[in-house]
């Protein structure tokens, strides 16, 4: 990307190792085939590749670093729970399953209970397993060492596919097909604007779950990104490094802490919008 | 021009215009938050969410366009 440094003759010298400040971010930022240990640099852990044959569809389902930091998330999640639920006998919550359950209650009242005016609690388990899935999985990637699952695309886009299938299952099952369709066009409207209602609310489907994945997956990555250009400054202004280190450390620590905030308001807004189009497919406005 | 030169423009150029766009929006966003909680302090807290929430979802928009800026940067 840069090919330009301070001084040329560093350049002529140094042409090999030239650093590419976009190759490192991005080594950084996508999944690859293999884990590298923190603190031992060019020790790679290899994961299994695992490649369909082709009647299979010839699909790639190799165990990359990403699909590790899932299942970590996972295993993360059952331990909490399991060990806040250990008491669970008690009437008084304390500790772990007190944290929890704050979280908890406020998902049930105040995002889901608003949103699905009726019939709401059977939808709770799978909003609450969204929220702190995507919650864990963006605090892992601030871990230094680990990766955010969420900040791959696909991941982004097996949730949102999965909201998708929500919403709309939980209007069929409510309606049936037929007025489940019917009710994205409200009623009273005359009869020259229904097609287009019908047009930009059947569109509006499917780009609602789309603006989820790529919200999560944008947020995720750009964050990221950020902090590693930071870091990247001081390798492209080596010459002058013991200038550049506090200020880019100190901004790359802000849009640390800053990253925090986003990895729990975009857990958040992610539930509350599939919550919200829940309630709109299972009670329709009009 | 230079294909990549090209890229590189059209990336600087969108990503100060999708920066333009968001930072209006959300500043926007903010005086109201402002005023509002001026007007009322009791509803300081209420106000307060729903601008974080606003704020988070404008900005999703805002960071995909700089997401094809990056990548598009990198071609």
């Amino acid at each position: 990307m840069l090919t330009e440094t301070e001084s040329g003759q560093q350049a002529a010298e140094h042409a090999a190792e030239q650093y590419d400040p976009g190759v490192s971010i991005l080594h950084h930022v996508l999944d690859a085939n293999e884990i590298e240990v923190p603190f031992f640099p060019h020790v790679k852990i290899p994961l299994p590749q695992i490649h369909l044959p082709d009647w299979l569809g010839g699909y790639d389902i190799s165990i990359t670093k990403h699909v590790v930091m899932m299942w970590l998330a996972c295993a993360i999640l059952l331990l909490a729970f399991g060990a806040a639920s250990r008491r669970r006998s008690q009437p008084v919550p304390t500790g772990l399953r007190n944290l929890l359950e704050v979280i908890m209650v406020y998902l049930r009242d105040e995002v889901a209970r608003k949103a699905i005016p009726e019939g709401a609690d059977r939808f709770v388990g799978y909003l609450m397993t969204t929220f702190f899935f995507i919650l864990t999985c963006n605090l892992l990637g601030l871990v230094p060492g680990a990766a955010t699952a969420t900040g791959n695309i696909s991941v982004t886009a097996g949730l949102a596919l999965i909201a998708f299938i929500v919403i709309q299952f939980s209007g069929i099952r409510e309606y049936g097909v037929i007025q489940h369709f019917k009710n994205l066009v409200p009623h009273g409207l005359p009869l020259w604007l229904v097609p287009i209602m019908f047009a930009l609310e059947l569109l509006s489907t499917f780009i609602k779950p789309f603006a989820l994945c790529i919200r999560l997956f944008a947020n995720m990555m750009a964050g990221h990104v950020v902090i590693l250009a930071f870091i990247s400054l001081i390798f492209i202004l080596n010459q002058v490094w013991y200038a550049v280190a506090p200020l880019s450390v100190a901004f790359a620590l802000f849009v640390y802490v800053l990253e925090i905030l986003v990895s729990f308001l975009q857990a958040y807004i992610f539930t509350m919008l599939t919550a919200q189009f829940i309630g709109m497919s299972v009670h329709p406005a009009h | 021009m230079d294909p990549s030169a090209l890229a590189f423009l059209g990336a600087g150029l969108g990503a100060g215009l999708a920066i333009i766009g968001g930072g209006a929006g959300i500043g926007r966003l903010a005086a109201s938050a402002m005023e509002g909680i001026a007007r009322q302090p009791q509803s300081a807290a209420t106000i307060q969410t729903a601008m974080l929430i606003a704020a988070a979802l404008i900005e999703g928009v805002t960071f995909l366009a700089l997401v094809i800026c990056f990548l598009l940067s990198l071609k």
